[in-house]
């Protein structure tokens, strides 16, 4: 009921306010001194509260990144949770200037509702769990099961397609929130949970005995997770893009958290000295300070660290195809100059 | 007594043009904003890029349904997707205004009776129901009480074919076997002779003042030659009994947790503000009429029936038309327990097709038209009982 009256308000929001897209969200931002930045309701690991009350995980490292080049100080973020639903709608009304909350590029989002994709921060692919004494080791043997899942999302458009195509009665049991599903599964309602691998991961870790759960070894679906910016603000699109390129190239080259101000000191590799700001000034073709790197890599470390910190230490995710591209991994920056 | 009508005196009275000319330039203005909303919303949906229109509807849905009235698979289009969730939301809400109008006489007369615990059991019922948010009770119906059911493999046998777990209710489902149209219009024929006895018996009293058991002889027959047009016919009526089958059962009629917790809360809930509405009915019947009725020897239950329910249903039915509203509005809460009703099913579109404009229009219709239906069956009904002035 409250998530359908903040849908009405987003609705409400997109019928009244006219022409807000070609304002400029860079200035915005500026005007407003902070970014507000949609972020998942709560999903460990990609955007989560801590017991401190403060958003932690990939994706609110992202916020604060964007924030750093941007603002100079990556704690003006303000975080608006978003359901699933109406984290399209947010975008595309200006509720939020961007979103971080894994969400699926796909082509009908990316060109008919209004809302733009940026970069990729983690490609991510939908697979189930099931309790462990079920005896089963495949998703193929899942015929005649009920299985939890979460409303407005890929992963329910997935597990139709998965069930059609491989001719397996899937009974689904749909729910507004993440939480609600998970629950549902671990009461014993539905046999399977269905969410992206990472998630499933998180979910497991944060049961009593993760080892009565078994992740099952398919993945049913690419689910390449990028922030959104809204449609038509070409400026905006290129900071959030860029800005991400940022930190996945700063892994590449070896600029961390730590060593970033030696770098943007000593560093005599030219593609160290473009992306900081030494020379060159890469911050002045997308409207930002020629610090911009240096402030957000400072805030949050390159991309390799904000995994391990996010992922690895707390979830114990393997970094898969999140690798660089020199490592076999599908990470690779564009060109910063 | 017959009522002398008086209606209040209409505001638009010839020779007052000045109101005339001020209620003008307010509609005009209303319309006006109404226009404006509307072209601004279709110019701000084209200058993001966002689609429009309802052309979405015929195309495919592609997203799963879990419990649905009407075959269904996600090859289906948006707009059929969209109707199953209409029919979830009437079904649920048909069934909840029924069992709560049953439970809430029943309640209303339990608060009012002389009988302390009856009547005490009632007043907590009714409070505690009233003050709990429903949501609240929804999520304790549905992860507490129903949760706590064994698991398939261990369902509970009720008797051959019946079962419960936590995955739901599962009954036989009957099959129609040859023979089975002329037994159903056997059964038909039975029920319209029956109930031809009980208007005649009705009638032989009014006549002779004899008392004949007409309800009980109506019934009888009823059973009596349906059981025998049953036999005739070859026993038409066969069962799919629900078997446990790898993850659940399979074949059967099964009513789903989502579904069973969505009913319970929204009648439970609806109830109690109901049984407020007939006490307060019963206790707008002057104590008079009670105790003259006590003093010509009637029997309680005659007077609970024939004096004292007639005339509290007059004040009851405005009140429980206002519940029947909210009971309706109320079942979108479904969408917090995982029950594919009208909002569920609309929002997984909006999710998927961000034209959240149209579905909202859509839901806004449909509980307008599902209310206004409510309303006007009950004011038929309110103006029905009302001609009966004491």
């Amino acid at each position: 009921m409250r998530n359908l009256v903040k849908l009405g308000a987003i609705a409400a929001a997109a019928m009244a306010t006219a022409g807000a897209v070609s304002a400029g969200t860079l200035d915005k931002v500026r005007e407003a001194g902070e970014l507000a930045c949609g972020v998942s309701e709560g999903v460990p690991g990609f955007s989560n509260p801590n017991s401190d009350g403060d958003w932690v995980g990939l994706d609110a490292d992202f916020c604060r990144a964007v924030a750093a080049a941007v603002l100079g100080d990556a704690s003006k973020v303000r975080y608006v949770p978003l359901a699933s639903k109406q984290k399209v709608l947010a975008v595309s009304s200006g509720q939020v200037d961007m979103t971080s909350r894994t969400t699926t590029w796909t082509m009908k989002r990316d060109s008919a509702e209004g809302v733009d994709f940026t970069a990729v921060v983690y490609y991510d692919g939908q697979g189930f769990m099931v309790k462990s004494d079920a005896g089963i080791t495949s998703a193929k043997e899942m015929d005649g099961a009920t299985v939890c899942v979460t409303t407005g999302t890929t992963t329910e458009l997935n597990l139709a397609d998965y069930g059609r195509a491989n001719n397996l009665t899937l009974e689904p049991v749909v729910f507004e929130g993440k939480r609600e599903a998970v629950d549902a599964y671990a009461s014993g309602r539905c046999d399977a949970l269905t969410t992206d691998m990472s998630q499933l991961a998180a979910f497991r870790s944060g049961f009593a005995d993760p080892s009565a759960h078994t992740i099952l070894p398919e993945v049913i679906s690419k689910e390449p997770l990028a922030p959104l910016v809204a449609h038509g603000d070409n400026q905006w699109k290129d900071i959030v893009t860029w800005v991400i390129y940022g930190i996945i190239a700063a892994e590449e080259l070896g600029v961390t958290q730590a060593n970033v101000a030696d770098m943007a000191a000593t560093s005599t590799d030219p593609n160290i000295q473009r992306m900081l700001g030494s020379t060159g000034d890469t911050g002045g073709f997308i409207g930002l300070e020629s610090t911009w790197m240096f402030d957000a890599i400072s805030a949050v470390g390159n991309y390799g660290e904000i995994y391990d910190r996010n992922l690895t230490a707390t979830l114990g995710l393997e970094r898969g195809i999140n690798a660089q591209w020199k490592d076999g991994g599908v990470l690779y920056a564009m060109p910063i100059r | 007594m017959p009522m002398t009508k008086t209606r209040a005196k209409s505001g638009f009275a010839l020779g007052n043009i000045g109101s005339m000319a001020s209620q003008g330039v307010v509609l005009a203005v209303v319309l006006g904003f109404v226009y404006l909303l509307f072209t601004n919303t279709q110019e701000n949906l084209a200058l993001r890029g966002i689609e429009s229109g309802f052309t979405f509807l015929d195309k495919e849905a592609g997203l799963p349904i879990g419990d649905s009235l009407i075959a269904y698979t996600p090859m289906r289009s948006y707009g059929y997707a969209f109707l199953v969730g209409i029919l979830n939301t009437l079904f649920v809400s048909v069934l909840a205004i029924i069992l709560s109008t049953i439970l809430g006489v029943f309640v209303g007369v339990a608060r009012v009776s002389h009988n302390w615990l009856l009547a005490k059991v009632a007043a907590v019922y009714v409070e505690t129901l009233r003050n709990l948010p429903l949501l609240l009770t929804l999520f304790f119906i549905y992860t507490v009480v129903l949760a706590a059911l064994p698991h398939p493999r261990d369902a509970i046998q009720l008797v051959e074919g019946v079962y419960l777990s936590k995955r739901g209710f599962y009954l036989p489902r009957p099959l129609a076997e040859p023979g089975f149209w002329s037994f159903l219009i056997a059964a038909l024929i039975a029920f319209a002779l029956g109930l031809a006895f009980w208007r005649w018996a009705a009638l032989y009293k009014l006549r002779t003042g004899k008392t004949l058991p007409g309800f009980w002889g109506g019934l009888g027959i009823f059973i009596v030659l349906t059981a025998l047009a049953y036999l005739i016919t070859g026993r038409p009526v066969g069962s799919e009994l629900p078997v446990y089958a790898g993850f659940n059962f399979k074949g059967g009629l099964a009513m789903k947790p989502e579904f069973a917790s969505l009913l319970i809360g929204l009648v439970l809930y609806t109830a109690a503000y109901i049984g407020e509405n007939v006490r307060s009915g019963i206790q707008s019947v002057e104590a008079g009429q009670i105790e003259a009725a006590n003093a010509l020897g009637v029997s309680n239950a005659v007077v609970t029936r024939k004096v004292l329910l007639p005339q509290a249903l007059r004040v009851t039915i405005p009140a429980t038309t206002n519940d029947y509203a909210s009971l309706v509005k109320n079942s979108s809460l479904a969408v917090a327990i995982g029950y594919p009703d009208m909002v569920s099913i609309g929002g997984t579109i909006i999710g998927q097709n961000g034209q959240a404009v149209e579905i909202i229009a859509m839901w806004m219709a449909v509980y307008l038209t599902i209310n206004l239906i409510i309303s006007l069956g009950m004011n038929t009904l309110n103006a029905r009982v009302q001609h009966a002035e004491r």
